[in-house]
């Protein structure tokens, strides 16, 4: 190695980026020559020096406490400031949310609730004998008529003794906050309640369910509830809802 | 990120350079005051592009931003500072390659500050981030937007310029 590389090299050398190689080559010409043994002895004693914790400037104590404190302030503002291109998708979740919490609590809950009114009905009309009836009677025109003046609607009121399902009679009761028309089926030995209210929305098909045993069946016919509730089992309960579907 | 989440990593990272941060911007900047305030303005910087740093050395991160906050300072209010920039181009004169070297067996560290202090603001950075930070000089290269061989000659122009001051020095004191 001649001087000149010497010179280009000893700076990498003291700096740690000189391959292992060219290391030994540098180390060899420093010991054979002086000059630039004194240029090397010259730029350590300099790093050296620049090294020393007396050239740092250490930052004043109340700095970390100003800076932390910025970053609060900022990282609050940035909580705050909703970053533009988040607005549409998040109006829309929240739209989306709100439609369907809306569907959820007043249809659903609405709809167990009354479902769970209908059974408590039904177990109580069933508790003593002179709960079920108010107007005992297999004809629909002595029963329809009883309603008048008591409800602010006329339930249709069909009979079904041809299709197995006979009519004993009807009374008033109180679901969903309302006066609706209850008329009182046999099936056997089975009691069919059948409520029946106005509906403020359209038809619907009709949709099982049970509950503590008993099924129900709900459907929304010419602008009227109708809900189907017996320890009849479901077939028969969804035949007598079939027939009431086709009876006019 | 969350946002509380993303604060505590960030101050978890980052913070531990506030030291590294001041000592770079106040060797910049040659003012208490106004290095205190870059150095503010940078973490608030560092913070606002943290999602876009993806591991690596945080220190040498921070102090790129440590860095260009500094220059935007200068820029804005001292901007003569920054008028004449050195010729990276510039071989090594003689009397830079071959200075007067100093022999004596320490530096007084007062002198050598003030010799440092009158660098120009090219030559005083990397000798800042080398010596005193310990970058490598890849890191050098990406906190002061270098090419690596512009790293290596300013290295060696700097120090032999610093050698010159330090020369100088002792000669008026002799």
């Amino acid at each position: 190695m001649n001087c000149q590389a010497s010179e280009s090299q000893r700076q990498a050398y003291l700096d740690g980026e000189l391959d292992l190689t060219r290391s030994l080559e540098l180390e060899e010409h420093l010991r054979e020559c002086s000059e630039c043994a004194q240029a090397f002895d010259s730029i350590r004693l300099l790093q050296k020096s620049l090294r020393s914790d007396a050239l740092r400037f250490q930052p004043p104590v109340s700095l970390e406490k100003r800076v932390r404190s910025a970053l609060r302030r900022e990282g609050g503002w940035r909580a705050q400031t909703f970053p533009r291109r988040w607005l549409i998708p998040a109006i829309s979740a929240a739209v989306l949310l709100i439609l369907f919490a809306g569907y959820f609590l007043t249809r659903t809950p609405a709809d167990n609730f009354v479902a769970s009114e209908i059974v408590s009905s039904h177990v109580r009309s069933l508790m003593i004998n002179s709960h079920l009836i108010d107007v005992p009677s297999e004809d629909p025109h002595t029963v329809k008529p009883w309603f008048d003046g008591k409800l602010d609607f006329s339930p249709p009121v069909k009979d079904l003794t041809p299709q197995g399902f006979t009519l004993i009679g009807g009374r008033l009761d109180y679901i969903a906050n309302r006066p609706v028309a209850v008329l009182i089926y046999q099936r056997r030995k089975h009691v069919i309640n059948l409520f029946v209210w106005p509906a403020p929305n359209g038809d619907t098909k009709p949709a099982a369910q049970v509950r503590q045993g008993y099924n129900l069946i709900h459907w929304t016919k010419a602008g009227m509830n109708h809900w189907a509730v017996s320890d009849l089992n479901l077939a028969e309960l969804e035949q007598l809802a079939e027939e009431l579907d086709n009876a006019e | 990120m969350e946002e509380g989440n993303k604060l505590g990593l960030f101050e978890a990272t980052v913070l531990p350079h506030l030291s590294a941060a001041y000592n770079l911007a106040r060797w910049l900047l040659r003012d208490n005051s106004a290095a205190e305030d870059v150095v503010q303005e940078s973490y608030l910087r560092a913070l606002r592009y943290f999602s876009g740093y993806h591991g690596g050395d945080s220190r040498a991160w921070l102090l790129t931003i440590v860095r260009n906050t500094s220059y935007n300072w200068l820029q804005q209010n001292r901007s003569r500072e920054l008028m004449n920039p050195i010729e990276d181009a510039e071989a090594l004169t003689a009397g830079e390659a071959n200075p007067e070297a100093v022999m004596q067996q320490r530096i007084d560290h007062d002198l050598l500050r003030q010799a440092l202090n009158e660098l120009p603001i090219e030559f005083r950075e990397v000798l800042i981030l080398r010596e005193m930070e310990g970058l490598s000089y890849k890191e050098i290269a990406a906190v002061a937007d270098l090419p690596i061989g512009t790293v290596m000659s300013r290295l060696a122009r700097s120090r032999a310029r610093l050698q010159e001051r330090l020369a100088g020095h002792l000669n008026q004191e002799l």
